[in-house]
């Protein structure tokens, strides 16, 4: 049953079968998809015609690599664009909230609290069309009454930005809470003692100590935002992020350029998985 | 800390006040819009006027409410099959495999996520579609004649937003079994249980919490996704957040759209109610 328990041997035998066929499922797809950006081919198909890097550096007429399509390559831009203001929002954002929840009290903080959470049992298209009406809303407001035109509440880069932090937030709040949790408070009061102010205490002290847990949760909000979809379908504007670009390539037929996209994708998502574990292992 | 329960202090309005605005200016109040657009319609001379029909256009139109059924069906199906691979999983790794692995296991399983959804989708379609790597390779083996379209159906479909999600119930598993002590499982052993009996009477309750926030957040995931069923599913896929997209892109019908998504989020919203109240859980526990 467990490995301090005898066990039959086919029960062994059996259950490293399913767990190897599970990694096996895991993994395939996106195996698959980073063989097959190397392929010599016109489709992201087998059969195998001979190795090539073609897919990332070509600049032919048949042929346009990663390196040059500059549809890909301006969406991957925006997408770095989005993920970077939508990480610095919701790290303060998140930040504040975790020290609103855990160190403060008062009234209606239950319900604050439930409130916060919400975002996590919403769904990402429901928040994208809810954000898209209040925004349309306040447009059509502000342009009636007062005659002004607001790039803002107009699908586009920063109402993407507002949509992803929405959620994102969220989950700020809850990684630095989970650290903020351990935090020993008898640090805090010593300085206080000494008489610091609540600010310097929370600036010298605790922030210091929250720092891997805030670097993390950037690191992941960061990723989150690059990769999101379902909210910011409904959200973008001209400027398209590379998730929704490469879902309009993928929907109308698909050429290996988008494996060489995901190839990257893959390679730049594994270096900062191993850079933000190497945080919350220090963290430990 | 006790100063802030009495009287508002400066680090308290500096921390109160992004929180509120976040909370009320992008949660609260496009909530309650959406709420309002959906009991709006355009009359004859092209003015708002308050109504029922975009609720009534849903009972009317079998094609909308089965699409919403069909999906919260399957939104189901999906997390219980998830749950059904993950647990042997979550299994292995903390308790079977030798614990000089199960950090790099848990590690590996974890990778694979990192990755964007659309990757992952994209990496099935290469495999599975008519053209695709298996079919090749069937081919190539004689283990079939022509090739065979593996996409576009319900199968695979369900295959794909259960892989889409499976993160999100190892993670929790994985946790919640770390905390469950040996003992209890050698002592049942001793005392003659079988496997079925240990699984149930004491794996399983003791999984509840991560079994019931795993549950949450891949049902809630799966019934608003839209790439999975979209990509793999094809045409035939009728899911609900499809309805949504083509009421706000195609029809450009938002106020229609609007009920769409209100009836989904109270759809959500119930079935995850639902599934507290059975296992007598709290949200805040459950995301803990």
């Amino acid at each position: 049953m467990i490995r301090s328990l005898p066990n039959t041997r086919s029960y062994t035998l059996g259950f490293k079968l399913y767990v190897i066929l599970f990694f096996v499922f895991l993994f395939a797809p996106l195996f698959i998809t980073c063989v097959l950006a190397f392929n010599d081919s016109q489709f992201p198909a087998l059969p195998w015609k001979g190795f090539t890097l073609e897919w990332f550096t070509a600049d032919l007429p048949e042929r346009v690599g990663i390196f040059h399509d500059s549809l890909n390559l301006s969406a991957i831009v925006v997408s770095f664009k989005v993920a970077f203001w939508v990480s610095i929002f919701s790290t303060l954002v998140g930040t504040c909230g975790a020290f609103l929840f855990e160190q403060e009290n008062f009234r209606f903080k239950q319900a604050l609290y439930f409130l916060m959470l919400a975002p996590l049992v919403i769904p990402g298209v429901i928040l994208g069309i809810s954000i898209l009406l209040f925004a349309n809303t306040l447009g059509m407001f502000f342009e009636n009454t007062f005659n002004l035109d607001v790039s803002l509440f107009r699908p586009g880069f920063w109402l993407v930005v507002l949509g992803q932090f929405s959620f994102i937030s969220t989950l700020v709040t809850l990684v630095v809470s989970a650290r903020l949790k351990k935090f020993d408070h008898s640090l805090e009061e010593a300085a206080l003692n000494l008489g610091a102010t609540r600010l310097q205490v929370i600036w010298h002290i605790t922030l210091k100590f929250l720092r891997p847990a805030i670097i993390g949760a950037f690191a992941v909000a960061f990723l989150m935002s690059f990769e999101n979809f379902n909210t910011t379908l409904f959200l973008v504007g001209s400027q398209s992020t590379l998730p929704i670009t490469l879902y309009l390539q993928v929907r109308d037929g698909s050429t290996p350029v988008i494996n060489a996209v995901s190839f990257l994708l893959i390679v730049g998502t594994s270096m900062l998985a191993v850079v933000n574990l190497t945080f919350s292992r220090k963290k430990e | 800390m006790n100063a802030a329960r009495s009287r508002i202090t400066l680090p308290f309005l500096i921390f109160v006040t992004p929180v509120l605005m976040w909370l009320f200016l992008l949660i609260v109040l496009p909530h309650i819009d959406l709420l309002l657009m959906s009991f709006r319609i355009e009359d004859d001379t092209g003015g708002m006027v308050w109504s029922l029909v975009n609720y009534l256009n849903f009972f009317d139109e079998p094609v909308y409410w089965r699409t919403f059924a069909r999906t919260a069906v399957y939104a189901i199906l999906t997390t219980v099959i998830t749950f059904a691979v993950s647990l042997p999983v979550a299994f292995y790794i903390t308790k079977v495999v030798s614990p000089r692995f199960s950090g790099f296991l848990s590690l590996l399983l974890l990778m694979p996520f990192w990755v964007s959804e659309l990757v992952r989708v994209y990496g099935w379609m290469i495999l599975l579609r008519e053209s695709g790597v298996i079919n090749h390779l069937l081919l190539q083996a004689g283990l079939l004649q022509r090739p065979v379209e593996m996409l576009y159906n319900d199968i695979t479909m369900v295959m794909g937003l259960v892989y889409t999600s499976m993160l999100f119930m190892v993670v929790p598993l994985i946790s919640v079994l770390e905390s469950l002590d040996d003992s209890l499982i050698e002592a049942a052993y001793d005392l003659g249980g079988n496997v079925f009996s240990i699984v149930t009477r004491i794996i399983i309750p003791h999984a509840m919490p991560g079994i019931v926030s795993g549950g949450i957040v891949v049902f809630m995931l799966t019934l608003g996704n839209y790439l999975t069923p979209n990509l793999i599913g094809g045409k035939n896929s009728l899911w609900f957040t499809e309805q949504i997209y083509n009421q706000f892109i195609a029809s450009f019908n938002w106020n229609q759209g609007a009920a769409f998504g209100f009836l989904l989020l109270i759809l959500s919203s119930t079935i995850i109610w639902i599934g507290l109240k059975l296992t007598r859980q709290k949200l805040s526990q459950v995301v803990q």
